[in-house]
């Protein structure tokens, strides 16, 4: 894909202690997955997000290890119980190396 | 194929698929894995540790029109405590040309151990997911998902 992929994240901007909280995120990648081929009937490369993390004060919270079956433009959410204020990394690994990345802060009270 | 923007609508997703399951049947047989491949996969993480049915809830549709775009929500009931809490998820699609999907890691930070997703399915098959809690213990739980290949409500 020609644009840089662009990290989308929906994280509340507050919430209460103790309370539950969803994380969806969302970022835009052709995750190619190694199985299509072009017209030529050659295997285009697989070049995929391979790893999410989530984590919050720097403390790691949530991981995900995607294979090439996630769709297109991976969409990924979870639960985070707020505890304190902070904010939250949110990294996408790409098979060719790069990393993109994503900050949100949270309040708590 | 045209990379899918956000704003992609539901015409170009039905081509997007119709295409996809057009090379399929192009490419003529492709290798699939199947429910030994998910079998193997399973036996290098936990060797042959026995697994037990139940504290997972999957949630798939039962018939997916777009295999392209599936939904995937997975929860395990557990505290998320720190002594007792899910380690990791891991999900299979034992129909696929690669058997995984996905491998979730939480810790208790996350308060509930629930995650969704979207996958993609070559074919109907069945999804295999596999929970493992702090304590060692294994639960696995198993879905089946039709998919309708040419989007005619097989």
């Amino acid at each position: 894909m020609a644009n840089k992929p662009t990290p989308r994240v929906r994280v509340p901007a507050k919430a209460a202690a103790g309370e539950m909280i969803e994380i969806k995120t969302l970022i835009s990648h052709e995750m190619e997955s190694g199985q299509r081929k072009d017209s030529k009937g050659e295997v285009i490369p697989r070049k995929i997000l391979n790893k999410f993390t989530a984590s919050f004060n720097g403390k790691p919270v949530f991981a995900a290890d995607w294979h090439p079956a996630i769709s297109a433009n991976p969409y990924q959410a979870f639960f985070f119980k707020a505890t304190e204020s902070g904010e939250f990394t949110f990294t996408w690994k790409d098979d060719d190396g790069s990393e993109y990345v994503a900050k949100n802060k949270l309040t708590v009270g | 194929m045209k990379p899918h923007g956000s704003g992609l609508s539901r015409r170009t997703a039905l081509k997007a698929g119709a295409l996809a399951a057009l090379a399929s049947v192009l490419a003529g047989r492709m290798a699939f894995a199947d429910a030994n491949a998910v079998a193997a996969e399973l036996k290098k993480l936990y060797g042959d540790k026995p697994m037990a049915e139940g504290k997972i809830k999957l949630d798939v549709p039962e018939i997916a029109e777009n295999g392209m775009v599936v939904p995937i929500n997975v929860e395990v009931d557990s505290p998320m405590t720190e002594a007792d809490h899910v380690k990791s998820v891991h999900i299979y699609a034992a129909g696929n040309p690669q058997p995984g999907v996905v491998s979730y890691t939480f810790t208790p930070a996350c308060g509930k151990a629930a995650a969704s997703t979207r996958m993609r399915l070559a074919q109907t098959q069945d999804i295999i997911c596999v929970a493992e809690m702090s304590d060692g213990k294994l639960y696995t739980a198993k879905a089946n998902v039709k998919v309708t290949i040419g989007g005619c409500g097989g």
